[in-house]
């Protein structure tokens, strides 16, 4: 059987994550090659609706990247990217849609170790978890 | 015009032109081998054949000599002509089979060996060294002899030509390479060796001097053209389609009225062949760093591939030979480089890196001396990680072995052991030594040099000459770094504008921005741009199979991909491409958008677009770099990257900048040298400055500072300079005061004063800069604290210093110094930088007091970089005596009674040695301010690792934060030497200097809007935003939100927060990125 590699679609704010792949880059710190960076200006930029649509195109995995606390360029983006990080957890259970392939993480713009790792890590545990669209979460 | 068909395709010439041209105007492939562009034609090697049908009459004929006609119908890929090119080919390897080029012919017909048997002769007959020797050259030195099979190219007679001059026209144009100068001249040829590359290449005497040169135009080399020297040859002018070439150019000496002159003439590399024990100039495969650096560059002589010189065998082993011409004064080069050991270590890295197989690299050194910011985690890395190994020995002779041409290296070990090891490649890391013309103009400016003979310039005025409105930056005062050099440019800008404050903008002119075309009713239509940078993305991600991905794409009417897509002729290419193709949207595919989607916007401006209708795939820094070992995977990453900036790039709407006003007015927070320099170098240039200290005064830790390595009074010059901050007009002082809040944005800032009263002063002012300096560790170990004859090296100059505190050394006969303590530990991985320099500073003083006492430093490396080696070679005359350990055997100390006994491994005898010195003084390293947390925070800027702020860019922006508005400058930025600090707060000012000295700033334009169709008043937005940018605004009775666009910074996080989707962000809308989402569905 064909290996398995998924799909994995990662946010990354301007300022701060973006800049921190673009440090894993600078210092060829080498990572799975199955994900794909989408930039906004900020982490507060993404909706729910992008993630859900990430799933629905059958995406396996969605990372969202954004600034430390306190560090967000835009005060406080970031935060407000947490908030709406558990919301819409609790509505990808509601919808069948195992939980645990989406996540959110703090990477700063000299954090490109942090970047490799992160996603290395994300590449790996949904690799573990197969394909989204053959095995969906738990239905409620 | 005559009209003839080729291969049943129309096709109008000139009359007088030949077939074999019409051919190439269709790009019909035509094989040739004795044809050449610049020379008449000559139907020798008949491999041009053709089949021509004129009036009905079929022949074969030559298509370099048949000229063209009306109502020809040729023919250039039938199995007969296929069969007599075959058949030629065949005839003409028999002559010359060892010949690449007349192989390669050959590959390319189906024909791998001939039938043929004949002496090979090395030599087909084509005649072009006949012909470029007399119709060009116009020496006919060459010609044809004899006749049948003995026909043959020879000079007159056989014999030597005395009319040859030796240019190797003949040799450049034969496709044997054959050396036909051998035949006919006693003169040597020199060849022409390529400067940028090290002359580890050739290259033609008309030539561009690098691939990102800039102007990116080809000159011409006076001294080795032909035409200039003789009135022949002008070849390249019949390849030159634009005609461009123009002989008659000289050199124009141009008169300028200028204010102040800025010397940054750089360096030279030393010369290695100095050292000649070293072997370079005698053994191929020892180079200099400098040639290393181009045969790692994807740009270099073997396209970036590692190989040696001598037999481009790739090596396994590289030795690193540092100090080749530095700190070595019998080469005359006393001084250390400073660079070379970090350039030493990226240089073993990278070829680690980019070798096909495994490489062992090592670098003979005597210290290493990676005390920049960042640098001793980077030597730390390449040690633990990269396995690169160090071995800290001097080298008494390289040798070569004559077989392999391998290096034998003979080195004497730490512990005066002799060892030989054998390497395949040597790499000499040689010094930055000043330029063979810095004398001369030193002397037609009146400006002195050094000892060294770099311009002259002193610790506390590091880039000024001693001529006024003469200052100087970078390597050309002393071996610097790139960041060093780059502050030192911006702050000889900062003296040079102080002094031409008035004519600010006297001179200036608008650049001319073509008027913008209208798109908006257009469909899209998307250029696309995939760049190689190089190898960097070429070399792992196929470019070409991209490229033919992006044509299916829909709405790209246009794909190309470039070596450098950031090249100057690249910039003017995609100008042309979007006005040749009517291109409403430009994507580029390269490095990344923070560093280089400004110059692409600025480049489609030039075509008449919008520059917000340009989208960036990262396919670099996000892509090639990290799947180097992946490449299939790569490329099918870049092709989804590419494709989603495309699906982006589709809905892309133009854009405006807002203008807001700036206030011209900076704050600096700080008044330590840094700030104190930053305000006067601000107050110079005409601005108003608020000048905030937490002390109750000035000065900051140069208070505690006596004199300098070179002996310059500190105290007087802190003195000096406090006063002349107080009673500038224009520097407004805040002492004991803190910055309380501060609010804004660029050019528009708000900082709350909290002062030492009590009270609270409001700011208003354009920028900030951070000088807050730092803090001297304070040690948890060797007794510090506990015995006070243990104390810190700023302890120990007060005690030198102060009259009062003297007589503590009297007694003293044996001092001990300890080297990083609180530096290259587990808790600070940075070297303090200038804790070396202090020490020897220190001990050089203390034997002006008392000659009789012993000082003992303990290091790990001595860091004196630069002049200050001087100081270091100076006190181990003067009898200092420096025992080096390791950082995992430190000094042991501990008291005995009254004695303090300090033991140390002495790593040349190899045996534990103890001492009992009077005093012990610890070289206390330099931190990261504890509260540089809560600035950072006020200011939303970033801190690194080890907590000092954080720039823009480590190399090219360094007192710059990404922040606009906010600047860096001094300790805060990482430890540094006061003549660094006073650059670093010069080159701040500079950059503050371009915000505030303009009354209007752009901001971004991707800003939020409102759908007021949908709005339906609620507020979120309002309440979301960290700007306030939002208000809900009442009209006609209904509720809606109102966006304030010079308030908003474009985070977006109303966007996200709209119930109703009424809020859309510019350049980031809903629809662009769902559009970048879905192009995902059917990918990876």
């Amino acid at each position: 059987m064909k290996e398995f590699h998924p799909r994995i679609l990662v946010f990354c704010c301007n300022w701060c994550s973006y800049a921190g792949a673009d440090l894993a880059g600078v210092s060829r710190l080498q990572i799975k090659p199955h994900f794909r960076v989408i930039r906004t200006m900020c982490s507060g930029r993404i909706e729910p609706e992008f993630v859900l649509d990430a799933f629905r195109t059958g995406t396996d995995g969605v990372l969202i990247t954004g600034c430390h606390p306190g560090d967000c360029h835009y005060i406080s983006g970031n935060y407000k990217a947490r908030r709406r990080f558990y919301m819409l957890r609790v509505l990808l259970r509601e919808l069948g849609i195992d939980e645990r392939r989406f996540k959110l993480e703090w990477i700063s713009a000299g954090e490109g170790g942090k970047f490799q790792k992160v996603v290395n890590e994300f590449v790996e545990h949904i690799t573990g978890l197969g394909s989204s669209r053959k095995n969906p979460g738990p239905q409620c | 015009m005559v009209e003839l068909l080729i291969d049943s395709k129309k096709v109008q010439m000139e009359p007088g032109k030949t077939l074999l041209q019409a051919c190439q105007k269709l790009n019909i492939p035509i094989p040739t081998l004795c044809f050449h562009q610049a020379l008449s034609p000559y139907g020798a090697c008949r491999l041009c054949v053709v089949e021509v049908d004129k009036n009905g009459r079929r022949s074969i004929q030559a298509s370099c000599m048949y000229p063209v006609e009306s109502g020809l119908e040729v023919r250039t890929d039938t199995d007969e002509l296929k069969n007599i090119r075959r058949l030629m080919i065949e005839l003409i390897m028999a002559r010359a089979p060892d010949s690449e080029k007349v192989r390669d012919v050959a590959a390319r017909l189906g024909v791998t060996k001939t039938r043929f048997t004949s002496p090979n002769e090395g030599c087909i007959l084509c005649g072009l060294c006949v012909r470029v020797c007399s119709e060009r050259m116009g020496r006919s030195v060459l010609g044809f002899a004899k006749r049948g099979d003995q026909r043959k190219v020879a000079p007159p007679f056989d014999a030597s030509s005395p009319v040859c001059m030796a240019c190797g026209a003949c040799f450049s144009v034969c496709p044997t390479a054959a050396d036909l100068l051998k035949k006919t001249t006693d003169k040597v040829a020199l060849p022409v060796l390529d400067e940028f590359d090290q002359g580890l290449r050739k290259r033609s005497a008309i030539y561009i001097p690098f691939p990102q040169a800039v102007p990116n135009l080809a000159i011409v080399d006076e001294k080795r053209c032909v035409h200039l020297a003789t009135d022949q040859c002008q070849i390249c002018t019949e390849f030159c389609e634009a005609g461009a070439i123009d002989f008659k150019q000289k050199e124009e000496i141009i008169d300028i009225n200028v204010g102040a002159i800025i010397l940054s003439c750089g360096f030279d590399e030393y010369d290695a062949r100095g050292r000649s024990e070293y072997g370079y100039g005698r053994y191929a495969n020892v180079v200099t760093s400098i040639e290393f650096e181009r045969i790692l560059s994807a740009s270099g002589p073997y396209g970036g591939h590692i190989v040696r010189p001598s037999d481009h065998a790739e090596p396994r082993r590289i030795a690193f030979v540092q100090c080749v011409g530095s700190r070595d004064p019998h080469s005359g080069k006393s001084y250390c480089s400073s660079v070379c050991c970090t350039c030493s270590i990226k240089e073993a890295i990278i070829a680690k890196e980019h070798s096909r197989q495994p490489l062992d690299t090592t670098i003979f050194f005597i210290d290493i001396r990676t005390s920049g910011k960042g640098f001793e985690t980077y030597y730390e890395r390449a040690r633990s990680e990269h396995g690169v190994r160090f071995v800290r020995a001097g080298i008494s002779k390289i040798s070569e072995a004559a077989e392999t041409k391998n290096l034998i290296v003979c080195y004497e070990s730490e512990s005066g052991e002799i060892k030989q090891e054998e390497f395949d490649l040597v790499v000499l890391a040689v010094g930055l030594v000043p330029k063979d013309d810095t004398p001369a103009m030193a002397k037609r400016l009146r400006v002195l040099l050094n000892d060294h003979g770099f311009l002259k310039t002193s610790e506390f005025m590091p880039v000024d000459t001693v001529t006024d409105g003469v200052y100087t930056c970078g390597v050309a005062s002393g071996p610097k770094d790139i960041p060093e050099s780059v502050t030192q440019a911006s702050a000889a800008a900062a003296k040079a504008m102080g002094l031409l404050a008035s004519a600010r903008k006297s001179l200036t002119s608008r650049r001319a921005i073509p008027a913008e075309v209208d798109t908006t009713a257009q469909e899209s239509r998307i250029a696309v741009f995939v760049c190689h940078c190089g190898i960097n993305i070429g070399g792992y991600v196929n470019v070409p199979e991209v490229i033919e991905y992006v044509r299916s794409l829909p709405d790209v009417i246009y794909a190309e991909h470039n070596l450098y897509t950031c090249s100057q002729d690249t910039q003017k290419r995609i100008v042309e491409v979007v006005r040749e193709h009517k291109a409403n949207r430009v994507v580029v595919a390269s490095c990344t958008p923070r560093t280089h989607e400004a110059l692409f916007r600025e480049t489609i401006q030039e075509a008449g677009l919008n520059p917000y209708l340009f989208e960036m795939a990262n396919i670099r820094d996000q892509c090639s770099w990290i799947h180097m070992n992946a490449p299939d995977d790569a490329t099918a990453k870049a092709k989804d990257l590419v494709n989603m900036a495309v699906c982006k790039a589709r809905l892309l709407r133009p854009l405006k900048r807002v203008e807001i006003p700036v206030i011209q007015k900076a704050v600096v927070i700080g008044g330590g040298i840094a700030g104190m320099t930053a305000s006067l170098s601000l107050a110079r240039q005409g601005f108003e400055v608020f000048l905030i200290e937490r002390e109750p005064s000035l000065g900051g830790h140069l208070r505690h500072i006596f004199h300098t390595l070179e002996g310059r009074n500190v105290q007087n010059f802190v003195k000096s300079i406090t006063e002349e901050v107080q009673r500038n007009e224009r520097i407004r002082v805040f002492t004991g005061a803190v910055p309380g809040s501060i609010k804004g944005f660029v050019g528009n800032y708000e900082t709350e004063v909290r002062t030492a009263d009590g009270g609270s002063v409001k700011i208003e002012h354009g920028v900030v800069i951070v000088a807050t300096g730092a803090s001297e560790h304070v040690p948890d170990d060797y007794l510090f604290g506990k015995d006070k004859r243990v104390v810190t090296q700023k302890d120990f100059e007060k005690m030198i210093q102060d009259p009062g505190l003297r007589h503590m050394l009297e007694q003293a006969r044996s001092v001990v110094m300890i080297q990083c303590v609180g530096s290259r530990d587990e808790a600070h991985q940075y070297c303090s930088r200038i804790c070396c320099s202090q020490a020897v500073k220190n001990a050089l003083r203390l034997y002006e007091l008392a000659a009789d006492i012993n000082v003992y430093v303990f290091y790990r490396d001595v860091r004196t970089y630069g002049f200050s080696e001087d100081y270091y070679r100076k006190a181990r005359e003067a009898g200092v005596i420096f025992i080096r350990y390791d950082d995992d055997r430190k000094p042991a100390i501990e008291t005995r009674g009254d004695t303090l006994s300090v033991s140390l491994l002495e790593p040349i005898l190899g045996e534990v040695i103890e001492l009992n010195p009077d005093i012990v003084v610890l070289s206390a390293g330099i931190e990261a301010n504890k509260d540089n947390g809560d600035l950072a925070k006020m200011l939303k800027v970033p801190l690194n690792s080890d907590g000092f702020f954080l720039e823009a860019h480590v190399k090219l922006r360094p007192v710059d934060f990404a922040t606009e508005g906010i600047f860096v400058a001094g300790m805060a930025h990482s430890p540094k030497s006061i003549d660094e600090t006073i650059s670093q707060a010069e080159a701040s000012a500079a950059r503050a200097a371009t915000i505030i000295a303009h009354d209007k700033y752009y901001a971004e334009a991707a800003v939020s809007y409102v759908d007021e169709d949908l709005c339906a008043g609620c507020g979120v937005c309002s309440k979301v935003c960290p700007y306030e940018a939002i208000e809900i605004v009442t009209e006609n009775e209904r509720r809606k939100s109102h966006v304030n666009e010079a308030l908003c910074k474009g985070c977006g996080t109303c966007v996200s927060a709209c119930p109703s989707g009424a809020m859309e962000q510019y350049g980031f809308t809903r629809r662009q990125i769902h559009a970048m989402v879905e192009a995902l569905e059917h990918q990876f």
